[in-house]
């Protein structure tokens, strides 16, 4: 029985060569045949309670697909992944996945969205007031009757955020979440970003990026995937304290050694 | 003699259609024939929300189903529904029931393919958060495809009723014994163009309310997030 919080045992994904990626709404097991073009081959991996992992790759790597199958949308043609000791059969309010593009229902205030993931609590007034707190959390209270369409970039993702806190996950997976916003946003969401893993403390976080520094400043460890077809290269145990001082020669090293694992020359 | 071909008119004066629109209203009739024609579109209209709104979110969503049922519905829908007016009288008899069946019919299948096309493209996201929150069957119907398809299912309701409104007086041309299309068969059997125009009139006036209501009903509360976007 695995003892890790998250535990991928030889996750493979293969989808049919014609087949339409619209499928993944269903979670469909494409059927493998010779027509078939491999996303994700053998992925180990081991994560434990509490660990930020990122996840670095290029684009199409399969790394997005990978998040996807921890957060049981989409179903792995070969291997599986446990969390706590059980198998992952699909999605679940304590596996939280934090969207790459705009997953706020436009027709909900802010309020209104992150009150839904409360959808446990008893009352009304109670669900109001439970999810005032998560806004305020990302320092939103002032915002929320404001439908999403009215707010920034940067405050709809601190509002996702919220939803997704708010629905009490022990492992968030957050797939790209800033690459939509401004450079300036993305630092900012970065420190707020640390500050609610430091928070809450127990939470595992899984996060998919394709910028380097954003890896280096927040994660525990950083997984090198190469690909397609995505395969798991190296792994990069980051032991440095937070706040991170990114031009240290620690980090520095370690950025180096990530863009030649990736193969790219040309920012040395 | 030719002269007296000549004194047919190729239409009433305006002063004569008043003349014989305020005739009309002292008799009384054409209140009677308003709310004939109104309580036929009001009922085909209804009938066809309930039965086709539910039926297109239950085709957009499932596929399968779709793929199934749609040949039926696309062999169904370029009849007009005047034909089916000889059958709606040999099935309901005289009275209301055939024009509040033609009427259902044509409002039916405009609706149900909007709701169709509404339901069927709802962004999958929306279902991927539902189901990463657990919600439940009702509260997903509730908070995400209800409210996705409102502004595309409105603006088909108010394109059908203006429909409605057409059909309901081509159907009471056809063995009616009230409402505004009967008004119109009856002033032309009697050479009552005077009649005719004044029936034309108060259907277009009332066209021009229904569609001003279906506007009204377009700025609702459930609506506000769409049009705060304008």
């Amino acid at each position: 029985m695995p003892e890790s919080k998250i535990h991928f045992d030889r996750v493979c994904l293969e989808y049919p060569k014609n087949g339409n990626k619209s499928g993944l709404r269903f979670a469909r097991t494409p059927r493998p045949n010779g027509q078939s073009t491999l996303v994700l081959e053998n992925i180990d991996l081991e994560i434990e309670t509490g660990e930020f992992v990122s996840i670095i790759g290029h684009s199409g790597c399969g790394k997005s697909s990978l998040l996807k199958i921890v957060a049981g949308f989409v179903r792995p043609t070969g291997g599986s992944i446990w969390i706590d000791g059980r198998p992952v059969e699909g999605p679940r309010a304590d596996h939280m996945f934090v969207f790459q593009e705009g997953a706020l229902f436009p027709w909900l205030t802010i309020l209104k969205n992150v009150s839904l993931a409360l959808n446990s609590a008893r009352d009304q007034a109670d669900r109001i007031k439970m999810a005032r707190q998560y806004l305020e959390l990302v320092s939103l209270e002032a915002y929320e009757d404001y439908y999403p369409h009215m707010l920034s970039g940067g405050m709809r993702q601190r509002a996702e955020l919220a939803r997704a806190l708010a629905a009490r996950p022990d492992v968030l997976l957050v797939d790209e979440p800033f690459s939509g916003l401004d450079y300036l946003t993305r630092l900012q969401m970065r420190e707020e970003i640390l500050y609610l893993h430091m928070m809450l403390e127990k939470t595992t976080i899984l996060f998919v990026t394709h910028d380097i520094d954003e890896a280096l400043q927040l994660s525990d460890r950083v997984v090198i995937m190469s690909g397609p077809p995505g395969r798991l290269q190296s792994c990069r145990p980051i032991c440095v304290a937070h706040p991170r001082q990114l031009s240290s020669s620690v980090l520095d090293e370690m950025r180096s050694d990530i863009y030649h694992q990736l193969g790219v020359h040309a920012a040395l | 003699m030719s002269v007296s071909a000549c004194n047919v008119e190729m239409f009433p004066d305006i002063a004569r259609i008043l003349r014989a629109l305020y005739r009309l209203i002292l008799d009384g009739s054409l209140l009677k024939h308003c709310v004939a024609s109104l309580f036929r579109v009001t009922v085909g209209f209804y009938l066809a929300i309930v039965t086709a709104v539910p039926l297109g979110v239950l085709l957009g969503l499932y596929r399968t189903l779709y793929r199934i049922v749609n040949p039926v519905i696309q062999f169904l829908r370029p009849i007009s529904p005047l034909a089916w007016a000889p059958f709606a009288i040999l099935w309901f008899g005289i009275g209301d029931l055939p024009a509040i069946f033609i009427i259902f019919l044509a409002c039916f299948f405009p609706l149900l393919i909007a709701a169709v096309d509404a339901s069927a493209n709802i962004n999958p996201i929306y279902f991927q958060v539902g189901a990463n929150l657990q919600l439940s069957r009702w509260s997903a119907f509730a908070n995400i495809i209800l409210p996705a398809i409102i502004p595309n299912v409105m603006l088909a309701l108010r394109m059908t009723l203006g429909m409605a409104w057409v059909v309901v007086v081509a159907a009471e041309m056809i063995g009616m014994k009230s409402g505004l299309g009967f008004l119109i068969v009856d002033g032309r059997d009697a050479l009552r163009l005077d009649r005719v125009a004044a029936a034309m009139l108060v259907i277009g006036l009332i066209g021009l309310v229904l569609d001003r209501i279906m506007q009204q009903l377009g700025e609702l509360e459930s609506l506000r997030w769409k049009n705060a976007r304008k």
